[in-house]
């Protein structure tokens, strides 16, 4: 139609004035990639998530580059390879990964839509988690009572704000953990409930990712020197 | 039992801030009691205050960005008083105490409270009705953004009458920040209002960039975007990247205040230059995130007013994202004398000249998309002009002071003021005003007034130069930022004339308002019958003015570039609209109060946490978690647009558009 | 109507036009472009240049813009329409081209210039440098000479023609030392030390002042240089020897009090390492009546900025 329009006036009707070689039909019409109008909810909501948890990282990239500015700056103090105990770092990384693993089965069990199962795990995985968070606060307190708190030094202040920043997002989790899984167990498994729940596991095993990067810069290198 | 908070924190010998806060106080009042009378609370409880519609949330913002403008603008003009009294022998009318407070207010105002929320307002209400969908992603949070970022307005005004503000400058740079050089709560106001701002700020930042990449009309492919949303999609990302930075560093300082750590103190090998290289890592991007929207509203307006495509989109396209990347490898050119050595300046120097070359590409392509056009002199294209003759001197000094020897002398003088001035004025301000005559029509149902709109555009136009091109040469003289008074007679008649310059924004300011109230009174004069006052280009001109709640009644099926003009020359070719499409029943997210009570609770903590009233910060975040459980318990998440009111809706669009299609010509 | 459209184009000149004309008259007697030394010279002569080169770009960019809003302006049928001209490969080329190749010009100087005129850089000169050590109080400068053991406050005397090598400190907060007619200027920050080149070329008196905010007293941060000739300089420095007041640790103490508006200070005799020592953060060298310093206990390694 668009053809034989132009042929009465004369000339190309404006269809690609950028001359970009597509007017048309061309291009992916796969939903969500523009030609094929807006994604689904749960693509957008996942990756709106997505990129939430990159500005979180790069909040603890912050956070990991002043420590590693800080980390000499000891003030007469004790530095990381007094203080770390790698021992309690195994059992916490150990802690963080099986309940890693277990937010992953109470995911594949929602997916199944099995109440009983989903709701076992994810008690794994928070269960798990506060043993981590216990473990942590532990370690925190036994430093402070060593004379090695925050205050003592700024690469005291690096070590427990980074690790501690880790902690507080392990625990604003946990909490949001409580919530859904007293949501889940009221509304059932309900489409925008299976949302949250594929948010918050994304948001689990971005921890994972964290401290994976946290005990190997922190203790690990920190222990070493 | 009230922390630190006593009767001795409302400044009551001070006659200044009383008098400021007493009137701001008694507006408010008035208002509130002239909305009670009226019994206009239900109407806007329910339509503006609970709303999700990015829309209604665009203007809000916008409002609230006009509002801090004129707050912000009475800091500058105190400012410009001030220093045009205390030459010499004389000390002004300004203590230090006060000034310090009044420059750093000026700046965090300016910067957080009225160019983001005028900017994120206008990307709010233009983007999704250029990409041609109903709304952005997340709608609730886009309300939870708007309500904390009037959150942090809120704190910030109070720190006026209730303790102080900050004395450290808009960066409150450490030590000087430090609880030992500035033991009071202004410090404090500072942070927390722009961390829970912030937050506000970023959620937005993801909220905005999930919509362009995925939430788009069928057929808009990424190059079949207006320039607008792709500046707004670098804009966004730039939040998204830079923001956490910023939280991150506002975290450290309030641990270094409030539990006594060390990342930035004098002692225990704390590191003042970390925070200066953390905050300007953000604030530079920054910069960046103001600007881009800017110029993407140029490119539309300019575009729009020359009756023809934009040019060179993709080198635009280009261009832009260039800035967006650039953006973050130029951050140290902010303290080029701060001694990191000639390597490291060097390099910094360099990569902030070579984002000068997009920028400059850029104006060319504004210029040859006149070139050829035919160039109707509405308001807004004052404003593009305008911005560009003093854009690119705002530019030239910057590349100038990129060159690190030459800011050896010129760094933090006068001569950087007037710079940064220059840009953000001339390119982000008029960008604004640009965009806000621009769209308004769109957004209210009728057009500002044309005649006031260019005598504000000429006062500002005007009063900028005179306000600011006295202040390069002051630089040049040796004059340094932030000075309370000064002893060089010599500098007198500068700042003088610096001060008629601000006078003449001022009046640029009420013809703005003035315009805005006449605008109003003579709505039915200046009404916008169509929804296409400016024979528009992208889509959100298809749709009336306002638009109804859902935009568009079918999501419009993309079929080119400058989707809408498409439409409309095939619209006038064969002398007919598209065929009635079939209407279907729209789905709505529900209006709620989340994004206020979060707010209030926000509010609430932000508040405790400055006076140290710790059972009170306790319940501020046990309310703020609550409201989050109660928001994820609510049964009814969307409401549903029966297919009857969606036609009737759209029949009266096509009826309007139907009438004036006769009178619409070719093109010649 | 065009007239009117041209007049009010054209009236976009005039306040610029007659700014410049106001600001070029008023009086340019101080400052960065009436510089007194190499460094201040060099400088002025890389910001006159690379103004020039990119005004070179600018003042043709504003003009082509009025114009073309002007001529192209909707009013002049005489005007070509192109409404579908959006797009020239050639045009593009250059539109990239000429920003490319001016920043490829400015960024050489940054590079060269950041090099050359890098603070800690000593300079090129047959005369023996000077040293002082400088440190920025609240709110206040105190300049130290440790190779004659005499110190002043807010005012500085060197010697005209010679090199002056700074090495500087900040007793609490950022300041930023600076003489605009000498050249550049450079942070001072607390447990840091900077360094900076300078040389007067001829006797004068030169205003100095803190270019980084400090607080409440922060307008007053002022102190004059006297460059003066080398007869000069060496009766001055014989005349201030043991006169006035010593700079022990516990004189220093008092001076680092909060105050504004100093009148200068001379001290006949300093008790050495002092500067050191600030710098470091350590506890101040012993004098006769000896207190504690007030800085922290702990002694972290000093920084070198």
């Amino acid at each position: 139609m668009n053809a034989t329009v132009a042929e009465r006036v004369g000339r190309p009707l404006i269809q690609d004035p950028h001359r970009l070689g597509h007017g048309g039909d061309g291009g992916d019409r796969a939903v969500g990639h523009g030609d094929g109008g807006p994604a689904p909810k749960k693509i957008i909501v996942g990756f709106g998530f997505w990129i939430f948890l990159l500005s979180d990282i790069i909040m603890f990239s912050a956070i990991f580059a002043t420590y590693a500015v800080l980390q000499g700056a000891t003030a007469g103090g004790p530095a990381g390879s007094d203080l770390f105990d790698l021992h309690n770092v195994w059992v916490e990384t150990l802690s963080l990964l099986l309940s890693s693993f277990a937010c992953g089965l109470a995911m594949i069990a929602a997916h199944r839509r099995n109440m009983l199962w989903t709701q076992l795990w994810l008690l794994v995985t928070g269960v798990l988690g506060a043993i981590f968070l216990s473990l942590e606060l532990h370690e925190f307190a036994d430093l402070i009572a060593r004379g090695a708190g925050p205050q003592r030094s700024a690469f005291l202040s690096g070590f427990f704000t980074l690790v501690g920043c880790h902690g507080l997002h392990i625990s604003c989790g946990l909490l949001w953990l409580g919530t859904m899984m007293a949501q889940i167990g009221a509304r059932g498994f309900r489409a925008n409930i299976i949302r949250r729940l594929m948010c918050f596991s994304l948001f689990w095993h971005a921890l994972d990712i964290v401290w994976v990067a946290l005990f190997t810069i922190v203790y690990l290198m920190g222990a070493g020197k | 039992m009230l922390g630190k908070l006593t009767w001795n924190a409302i400044p009551f010998d001070e006659p200044i801030p009383m008098a400021a806060g007493g009137m701001v106080v008694a507006m408010i009042l008035g208002l509130l009691t002239w909305i009670s009378v009226k019994g206009y609370w239900p109407y806007l409880w329910r339509e503006w205050i609970t709303s999700v519609d990015h829309k209604r949330i665009g203007v809000m913002y916008c409002l609230l960005g006009f509002v801090m403008l004129l707050r912000g603008f009475s800091d500058a003009i105190m400012m410009r008083s001030q220093l045009a009294l205390a030459a010499g022998a004389s000390q002004g009318y300004l203590p230090p105490d006060h000034y310090d407070q009044i420059f750093s207010a000026h700046g965090t105002i300016m910067i957080f409270f009225t160019a983001m929320p005028f900017v994120i307002g206008l990307m709010n209400f233009v983007v999704p009705l250029q990409l041609g969908v109903r709304d952005v992603a997340f709608p609730t949070l886009n309300s939870v953004s708007l309500w904390l970022t009037a959150s942090g307005v809120l704190l910030t005004n109070a720190s006026l009458v209730i303790g102080e503000f900050a004395r450290t400058g808009w960066l409150a740079y450490p030590p000087l920040s430090e609880l030992q050089f500035s033991p009071g709560v202004g410090v404090d106001y500072y942070l927390w209002s722009l961390q829970i701002s912030g937050v506000g700020t970023l959620l937005s930042g993801i909220n905005l960039v999930t919509t362009i990449l995925k939430m788009r009309a069928p057929g808009m492919s990424y190059t079949r975007m207006p320039v607008f949303c792709w500046t707004a999609l670098a804009s966004n990302l730039l939040i998204v990247a830079a923001f956490p930075v910023l939280t991150a560093t506002f975290a450290m300082l309030t641990l270094d205040r409030y539990l006594g750590f060390h990342f930035f103190t004098n002692d225990f090998g704390g590191n003042a230059m970390m925070y200066i290289n953390l905050i300007w890592v953000w604030g530079h991007p920054e910069v960046y995130i103001l600007v881009l929207p800017a110029f993407g509203i140029f490119s539309e307006v300019i575009s729009t007013f020359s009756g023809k495509p934009l040019f060179g989109y993709r080198s635009m396209i280009m261009a832009t994202m260039c800035i967006c990347v650039l953006s973050f490898l130029v951050w140290l050119h902010h303290f080029f004398t701060m001694g990191a050595g000639a390597d490291v300046n060097g390099f910094f120097g360099v990569m902030t000249m070579i984002i000068a070359v997009p920028t400059g590409v850029k104006v060319f392509n504004w210029l040859f998309t006149m070139y050829g056009g035919r160039v109707r002199f509405e308001v807004p294209i004052y404003w593009s002009i305008g911005f560009m003759v003093t854009f690119v001197i705002g530019g030239m000094t910057g590349v100038l002071m990129a060159v690190p020897p030459a800011d050896f002398v010129l760094h933090n003088s006068l001569f950087l003021i007037a710079h940064f001035h220059n840009v953000i004025i001339g390119g982000v301000l008029f960008g604004l005003f640009a965009g806000y005559t621009y769209w308004f029509p769109k957004a209210f149902g009728f057009r500002l007034h044309e005649g006031w709109g260019k005598a504000a555009f000429w006062c500002w136009f005007i009063g900028f130069y005179l306000a600011f091109m006295p202040l390069y040469a002051l630089g040049l003289m040796g004059a340094t930022r932030r000075m309370q008074h000064y002893d060089d007679m010599s500098w007198h008649p500068l700042m003088v004339m610096a001060f008629v310059g601000a006078a003449i924004i001022l009046l640029g300011i009420l013809c703005q308002v003035t315009q805005l109230v006449v605008s109003i009174r003579n709505r039915d004069e200046l009404r916008d019958l169509t929804g296409d006052p400016w024979d528009g280009r992208s889509l959100e001109w298809a749709t009336t003015s306002p638009p109804p709640v859902f935009n568009f009644a079918v999501m419009p099926n993309v079929q080119g570039e400058e989707a809408y003009w498409g439409m409309k020359q095939r619209a006038i070719e064969e002398q007919r609209l598209m065929d009635e499409p079939s209407y279907e029943v729209i789905e709505m997210p529900c209006n709620t109060p989340t994004g206020f009570v979060t707010a209030f609770f926000a509010t609430v903590t932000g508040f405790a946490l400055i006076w140290h009233i710790w059972w009170l910060v306790v319940v501020g975040l046990i309310g703020a978690y609550a409201v989050f459980v109660a928001f994820a318990w609510r049964r009814e998440e969307e409401q549903l647009i029966p297919a009857a009111e969606v036609a009737r809706l759209d029949r009266e669009r096509r009826h309007l558009r139907a009438q004036i299609l006769p009178t619409l010509t070719r093109l010649a | 109507m065009q007239r009117a459209m041209r007049t009010r184009t054209l009236a976009r000149f005039r306040p610029p036009l007659l700014l410049s004309m106001v600001l070029l008259t008023t009086g340019c007697k101080e400052g960065v472009l009436v510089p007194e030394g190499p460094i201040g010279t060099a400088e002025k002569m890389i910001l006159i240049n690379s103004l020039g080169i990119m005004l070179a770009i600018v003042i043709p960019t504003i003009f082509a813009t009025l114009g073309v809003a002007w001529w192209y302006r909707a009013s002049n049928r005489r005007a070509r329409y192109r409404p579908d001209w959006e797009y020239s490969g050639r045009i593009e080329l250059v539109t990239w081209s000429i920003p490319t190749m001016v920043i490829l010009l400015l960024g050489g100087i940054a590079w060269a210039g950041s090099h050359d005129l890098d603070p800690p850089r000593p300079l090129a000169s047959p005369v023996k440098p000077v040293n002082v050590e400088v440190v920025s109080l609240d709110w206040k400068w105190l300049f130290l000479y440790p190779d004659e053991g005499i110190a002043s406050v807010n005012k500085l005397v060197v010697p005209a023609g010679a090199p002056i090598s700074f090495r500087l400190t900040s007793a609490t907060v950022m300041n930023s030392f600076f003489v605009p007619q000498l050249g550049s200027q450079i942070y001072t920050m607390n447990g840091m030390t900077t360094r900076l080149n300078l040389q007067a070329d001829k006797p004068g008196r030169y205003a100095g002042l803190s270019a980084q905010f400090s607080g409440d007293g922060f307008s007053d941060m002022r102190f004059t240089v006297d460059a003066v000739s080398a007869t000069q300089y060496a009766s001055w420095l014989a005349g201030a020897k043991g006169k006035g007041a010593t700079l022990t640790g516990e004189a220093y103490h008092e001076l680092s009090k909060p105050s504004q508006n100093v009148a200068p200070i001379s001290y006949g005799a300093v008790t050495p390492g002092l500067f050191d020592a600030i710098a470091s953060r350590k506890p101040l060298p012993a004098g006769p009546t000896m207190r504690a310093a007030p800085i922290a206990a702990a002694s972290p390694p000093s920084k070198k900025a």
